[in-house]
Parts: C-alpha cells; structure tokens; sequence
C-alpha cells in the first residue's frame, strides 16, 4: 500500500454538475479498486500556462490516496478512455513527500478555520 | 597615455568581491520540493522558463535535480 497523489485537469467546457460527477466517478474508481482517499482539493478553474487543444483554461483537480500499485493501471486506463480529461499525473509520494502533504493539511485546515 | 594607476573610480570597482554561494535547500532544510507550487519554482526558472544552472543558483546536485524533476512535473501539469 504506498501513497500516491494524482492530478487531472479537466476541460473547461463542462457545466459545474459534469465536472461534480466526472470527479465523483474517479474517485469511485479508486473507492472500488481498494484505495482509501487520504484528501481530496480542487482548485477549480485556473489558467493554463500553455493552451492544452486550443484550451487556455482547465479544472483542477488533486487527490491523495493509498493504494496499491495494481490500481494504478486501472485508475490511468479510466484516465485515458475519458474525453473529458486534458490531462493526467499520478505521483508516488516518497516519506518527505508525505510528510510535506500532512503538514500542507494541516495548514490549509488550519486557514479554513480561520476563514 | 595615463598609467593604469592614474584611471581613479569614483566608486571601488566590485569585480573581485567573490559572494560565496550556498545551497539554499540545505541552509533552510527543505526536504520535498513540490512541484503544485509554481511561485517557489519560479525562482529557480528565468524568464523564458528554463531551468537556471547551478553556477548560477548555487544549490547542490541532490537539489537540483529535485528542482528539474519538480519543474518538468509542473510543466506537464501546466502549472509553471
């Protein structure tokens, strides 16, 4: 079971629901292959640095999660088969990555109790 | 034809003044580099976005090559 973090970014064209639904479905994915999400943020609509397909603007999306290195595979190959995503990155977070993530956490709760 | 000692500065010429570089990774002692900041890479990229060299940076191999692999990351992503 190692930590892993993926980041997608989805086209902007979708309505708000479409982007809701296409996420919830991702994490079904991972939720069936056995993973169990850590955290999960999106940054919504930013810009791209460079257009992705004649796009300029994207949502984002980052989830950490423990899994196995078999749910990889399939957590790509939904990845690749979904129009809707412009593109991918999943990373194996190594013990100072990991430690980065918590303390990263923490401080963003700590801000929203501020907020 | 004045001798080379006659030309006198009005300011010290700053040529042999030698700043001793550090690397800033192992003064501050971060660990991970993340690579969804793009405002920390940022300082490690010039203006067209590349990647700046260690002569120039002065952080350790190790680092560096943490900062080129989080850069290519954030690239990828669309990020820096």
């Amino acid at each position: 079971m190692n930590q892993y973090e993926t980041v997608f970014i989805l086209t902007p064209v979708l309505s708000d629901e479409q982007m809701k639904e296409t996420v919830e479905k991702f994490k079904g994915v991972l939720t069936k292959a056995g993973a169990e999400i850590i955290s999960e943020e999106n940054w919504g609509l930013k810009k791209l640095a460079y257009p992705i397909d004649k796009k300029t603007t994207g949502f984002y999306e980052l989830i950490e999660f423990n899994a196995a290195p078999e749910t990889i595979k399939t957590l790509e190959t939904q990845y690749r088969r979904d129009e809707k995503v412009l593109r991918y990155l999943t990373v194996k977070m190594e013990k100072y990555a990991a430690e980065y993530a918590a303390k990263r956490r923490g401080n963003k709760q700590a801000k929203v109790e501020e907020a | 034809m004045a001798q080379q000692s006659e030309i006198r500065y009005l300011t010290a010429p700053a040529i042999d003044v030698k700043k001793k570089k550090y690397c800033r990774f192992k003064k501050s002692g971060i660990k991970y580099i993340d690579y969804k900041d793009p405002e920390f890479l940022k300082k490690f990229l010039n203006e067209q976005g590349k990647i700046l060299p260690r002569r120039i940076t002065g952080t350790s191999l190790k680092y560096q090559r943490r900062v080129a692999q989080a850069v290519k990351r954030a690239r990828h992503c669309c990020l820096s």
